[in-house]
């Protein structure tokens, strides 16, 4: 009898990822499927089987180049897998990585495939600019006229503003029903949580601070190395500021509610590229390849809460997981909360801490509990790291079972909040055997 | 058309064309040889009179190419000028025949299509080509030491212009279908879908033929053809010398003095071509285009399928060759301990692949199958693992050992030592019969050559396989016994030594390099020194000099003392500008006349070349000739070191070392040179 929600178990086997490497204006070194094909070449390299022996290549992806539809596809093949391999791409917005991961686990889970490479994937920094409607509009138009008269006409009808762009990353990051950016759903926690604008820069000053000790104490073996063209290389995540300070983050303005927010660039999560993948496997494929097992992932649960507080997605998910396995706060050894935004983090906790809340929102009798700093994204988080959107939900479910092997802990989870108003979070094992 | 042929199939098909396929019996490549002209001759009479099909259509039979070229072998076997002069005007006056049709012909090319068999296409009235690269098109006659001699220097420029069409013909340059397109060569390129569809089109419509543009006719008349071949000649001049190489030269007098539109043109092709087959330079050619194609089939009946290389030691050599290994084909991991050092390589790595592969998905497909390895996660995995670290046994032997324990059981070990004897190497081995010498030289994408090394325990099995793999990467393998330096460095270091010695008698660099670039070597040997670096020189000397008793000489440790390695440092015993130029000297004359300089240096060469056949470094001395034509690139015109030896006379030759060893008051006995040679 399984001890997990699934058929089959489900194990973790390895996982790679790229440096998360910040964007700075102007396209990155990589597209979403280099990074991928980066870390998926050294992940499949550390393992006796022949990518071909994959049963499916999943991965997760929000905004790839026009050049990389079904993305999944590209990357399995660019990986050596074969034409035979099935591969296809999903998109939960800011959980795509997490999706993959969930879409991979059911599909070894009702026994169709036995070892599955998934994960997630973006280039932020490649999002591209796009004409806006008038410009297209004009263009449809001068394309179709006949005759030079009318082609004449058509030029004359151009106007400056037609050339003004539509930035697509920005569009991406804006939800069109409630007509907010993601940063405002962050200030209307802020707002709802009465969250400071010191304690949202403190708890990114912590974030960076922690990336910073993680790096120097090599606690980021999954990352692999990238090398360009060019003959540059990318080692570690390059957001991350040692010389962070509260004086320094208290400097930067509010950027989505100008003036008055305090939601600022500091004490949000960066844009960035990246990718994460983990290889999955069910006990039968374990034993056939003699794999190592790096832990279990007991469950997955998803959430939907209003888009307006988009940030509050973890605490619903995070409410379903420990109501499914009867567990209280207190049993789960390590968090990793993404940080999409440091008020979106503390407003979580908060709302978990909260009697009035869980009582009101999530049908239980009082608070359910607090998450001591300690256990919550030890080695930072996206503040510090960076936010590939695609990407994140892999990355933190791969950190989560290192922190946990590091550890000799038991139990983690990994949380992330989801622009549209939803939330994923899974639960995961350590356990080095099958 | 019922009559039966040898080497031609012919078909109609449903729409009255005629095809003409080319199956040249019992080979799998298509080449034409005099039955093969005879048989096209008889063909071509037929088609003079038929009236039942709509057109002719060219194929070639084979599942590889077009057509290679003419038959090679039959170049040697003229008996005089006279009888390789008729030949040529035969075949000149079957493909003029074949031009003069009525009906509309068509050759339809997908793969290789290369000298006589260009020539041939060049008289169908259209030709489409398959548009990929693997197409390739051209007249590489020259690199045989002739020129084209079935009005190839008469048709293409007329066709596409002198400018375009004497550069295939002087080069010997190859070009895809694509370029052919577009230099009006073929007159569409197509993908291989539609190539069929494309062929039949040009039969059914009859589009008008491809003519030169106003401005490619005008220059090919006569005062054009004053201009450009002046301005040609210089280019040509600066490249090769014409005494080693008669044959470009050759073909531009023609097309100066004659034009492209006479018969005279033709004949005078005939005649000069003709005279070309008795050169020596294009005897020797062909001689070592022999021994190449020797070489190319050495174990071609290996099975042996390698996927995975995985090269430790990402410096010049092993970047190199990782990026070799990927271009062609292979997975590769490259290890090294640091990503510092493996990010110069990927990015050379980027540059050959954007050079070789030009096209955008090929080069990614390339880079994605070369895989940095700081954690050496290839080596379990790998079929073959190339050690290409700095040459120190002690390392060597300690990274062999981690290799034995980590690699698969049946996974070959191989070492690119230049020159470390393997049975030093293997002694940590538990089982020193795998390990091979798979040697590769610098440039990588450039040499040709690899040594294929087998140490007193190498199994032939995984020399065998050792030189599949060779082959496999398009490389030369050339098998040969472990001893110091194995063939080509042996040779290499005392000719090198010897021209550090004529410095120090106060022979000038430039007299030194100078005398063996006239002899016909590639560059001279200072230059050499300069950019294979000092201290990689040093090294090798020393270390060979600790079993041939070789003095080094003090000039070349006092440079690598003051970090002066060559070109490297922009310093060597030449300077280098900012762009890595070399900075030539003003030559002050030394009293030696260049001849003697470069006697002096060959015989030193020749000496090792024999002392090496007779310790059997290699099995013969045609190969040993291939070895350093295609390793150091030994004037491919005199046929290699030994051939060179036989044609000038070993005796005499040997006679002239001994005096000079004795002038130089050196005491050790020079042991006779015929003996080696049986």
């Amino acid at each position: 009898m399984t001890e997990t929600s699934f058929m089959r178990d489900v194990y973790i086997v390895d996982g790679a990822r790229s440096p998360f490497l910040k964007a700075k204006g102007g396209p990155g070194p990589f597209s979403a499927s280099d990074l991928a094909v980066n870390a998926g070449r050294e992940l499949l390299a550390r393992h006796a089987f022949s990518p071909e022996a994959l049963g499916e290549v999943v991965i997760g992806c929000v905004m790839p180049t026009p050049d990389e539809a079904n993305i999944a596809r590209l990357i399995s093949l660019r990986l050596g897998c074969g034409k035979s391999m099935p591969a296809w791409t999903v998109q939960r917005n800011c959980a795509s990585g997490m999706q993959a991961l969930d879409s991979a686990v059911k599909d070894i889970a009702i026994g169709r495939y036995d070892l599955v490479l998934a994960g997630g994937a973006d280039a932020m920094s490649h999002a591209p600019l796009l004409y806006n409607e008038a410009m297209t509009l004009w263009l449809a138009s001068l394309w179709t006229a006949k005759g030079w008269k009318n082609k004449l006409k058509g030029w004359a009808q151009f106007r400056p503003y037609y050339l003004k762009p539509v930035i697509s990353l920005l569009r991406g990051l804006t939800d069109p029903l409630v007509n907010l950016s993601m940063g405002q759903t962050a200030e209307n926690l802020a707002y709802r949580f009465h969250l400071t604008r010191e304690q949202m820069d403190q708890f990114a000053l912590e974030s960076h601070q922690r990336v910073a000790q993680a790096q120097e104490q090599k606690h980021f073996d999954e990352i692999t190395p990238l090398f360009t063209k060019n003959g540059d290389f990318y080692l570690a995540d390059d957001g991350v500021r040692q010389d962070s300070s509260m004086e320094k983050l208290a400097k930067l303005k509010a950027f989505f509610d100008k003036k008055f927010g305090s939601v600022t660039a500091g004490n949000s999560s960066q844009v960035s590229d990246g990718a994460a993948l983990l290889l999955l496997a069910s006990r039968e494929a374990v034993e056939q390849y003699h794999l190592p097992v790096l832990a279990r992932i007991k469950a997955v649960e998803w959430a939907g809460v209003d888009p307006a507080e988009m940030g509050l997605g973890p605490v619903y998910a995070v409410n379903q997981l420990l109501k499914r396995f009867n567990l209280s706060m207190q049993d789960i050894d390590f968090w990793e909360i993404n940080e999409a935004f440091a008020a979106q983090v503390l407003a979580c906790l908060a709302a978990w801490e909260s009697d009035e809340y869980c009582r009101k929102n999530l049908n239980r009798n009082g608070a359910l509990g607090k998450i001591d700093r300690s256990k919550l994204n030890v080695d930072g988080g996206a503040v510090a790291l960076g936010h590939p959107v695609g990407a994140s939900g892999a990355r933190i479910a791969l950190h989560l079972a290192h922190v946990l092997k590091r550890n000799h802990a038991q139990k983690g989870i990994a949380t992330i909040c989801i622009g549209g108003g939803q939330g994923g979070a899974m639960l995961i094992e350590n356990v080095s055997g099958v | 058309m019922t009559q039966s042929y040898k080497h031609w199939q012919l078909e109609t098909d449903n729409d009255q064309i005629l095809w003409l396929y080319f199956d040249k019996q019992g080979a799998s490549v298509n080449t034409i040889n005099r039955e093969v002209m005879e048989e096209f001759a008889a063909i071509t009479e037929t088609l003079k009179q038929d009236v039942t099909h709509k057109g002719v259509i060219i194929a070639s039979a084979k599942k590889n190419g077009f057509i290679a070229g003419a038959d090679i072998s039959q170049f040697t076997q003229f008996k005089d000028i006279e009888e390789s002069t008729d030949a040529l005007r035969m075949g000149q006056k079957v493909l003029n025949e074949f031009e003069a049709l009525k009906l509309p012909t068509v050759a339809m090319i997908d793969g290789f299509c290369l000298g006589g068999g260009l020539e041939l296409v060049l008289a169908c009235r259209y030709r489409v080509v398959e548009e990929s690269s693997k197409t390739r098109l051209g007249l590489p006659e020259v690199k045989l030491g002739i020129h084209p001699g079935w009005g190839g220097t008469v048709r293409l420029p007329r066709l596409i212009g002198s400018l375009q069409g004497l550069n295939m013909v002087l080069s010997g340059h190859t070009v895809s279908g694509k370029i052919a397109a577009k230099l009006g060569l073929a007159d569409v390129a197509v993908p291989k879908r539609q190539l069929v569809h494309a062929a039949k089109y040009y039969i059914l419509n009859q589009p008008p033929v491809h003519q030169a543009t106003t401005l490619q006719s005008l220059s090919n008349n006569k005062i054009a053809r004053q201009l450009i071949a002046q301005f040609l000649r210089k280019k040509l001049r600066a490249k090769i010398n014409p005494l080693h190489y008669p044959a470009p030269f050759d073909a531009l007098e023609n097309w100066e003095a004659v034009g492209v539109q006479s018969n005279e043109a033709y004949e005078r092709e005939a005649k000069s071509c003709g005279r070309l087959f008795f050169s020596e330079t294009c005897q020797n050619l062909v001689r070592v285009f022999f021994l190449q194609e020797k070489m190319k089939g050495l174990a071609k009946d290996i099975s042996f399928s390698p996927k995975h290389i995985h090269v430790i030691g990402a410096g010049t050599m092993g970047g190199d060759i990782a990026a070799w290994c990927a271009l062609r084909g292979f997975t590769v991991t490259l290890q090294d301990l640091e990503a510092r050092y493996i990010a110069p390589a990927i990015k050379r790595a980027a540059a050959l692949f954007k050079d070789k592969l030009k096209e955008r998905h090929l080069i990614q497909q390339a880079m994605d199958r070369l895989i940095p390895d700081i954690q050496g996660n290839g080596l379990p995995k790998a079929d073959i693992i190339i050690e290409a670290v700095i040459e120190d046994l002690a390392i060597k032997q300690s990274i062999f050992k981690q290799i034995e324990a980590k690699a698969k059981p049946d996974a070959i070990l191989a070492t690119n030592t230049s020159s470390i004897p393997l049975d030093e190497i293997n002694t940590i081995l538990s089982h020193p019969e795998r390990l091979v010498g798979i040697h590769f030289f610098n440039p990588v994408a450039k040499m040709q050559l690899v040594e294929v090394v087998k140490g007193a325990h190498t199994s032939q099995t995984i020399i065998d396989q050792a030189i599949a793999f060779v082959r496999q990467i398009d490389r030369l393998p050339l098998p040969v016994k472990s001893s110091p330096g194995f063939l080509v460095n042996r040779i290499l270091m005392p000719y090198l030594l010897e021209s550090v010695e004529l410095l120090n008698e106060g022979v000038p660099m430039t007299a030194i390099d100078k005398a063996m670039t006239d002899f016909g070597m590639p560059m001279g040997p200072i230059t050499l020194a300069d950019t294979v670096g000092l201290d990689v020189c040093l090294s090798v000397a020393k270390y060979l000099g600790r079993y041939f008793d070789t003095p080094i000489p003090t000039k070349l440790e006092e440079l690598v003392e003051k970090k002066q390695l060559g070109r490297k440092t922009k310093e060597g015993f030449y300077k280098y500008d900012k762009r890595g130029k070399q900075i030539k000297p003003q030559i002050i004359s030394s009293g030696h006349s260049l001849e003697e300089i470069s006697n002096r240096l060959v015989l030193r060469m020749l000496n090792e070349a024999f002392a090496c056949l007779r310790e059997n470094v290699v099995a013969n001395a045609d190969l040993l000739d291939a070895g350093m034509i295609f390793g150091t690139g030994f004037a491919p015109f005199r046929g290699g070191p030994i051939h060179y030896a036989k044609s000038q006379g070993i005796h005499a030759l040997y006679e002239q070392f001994v005096k000079q060893q004795k002038a130089k008051g050196d005491k050790l006995e020079v042991k006779d040179w015929d003996e080696a040679v049986v």
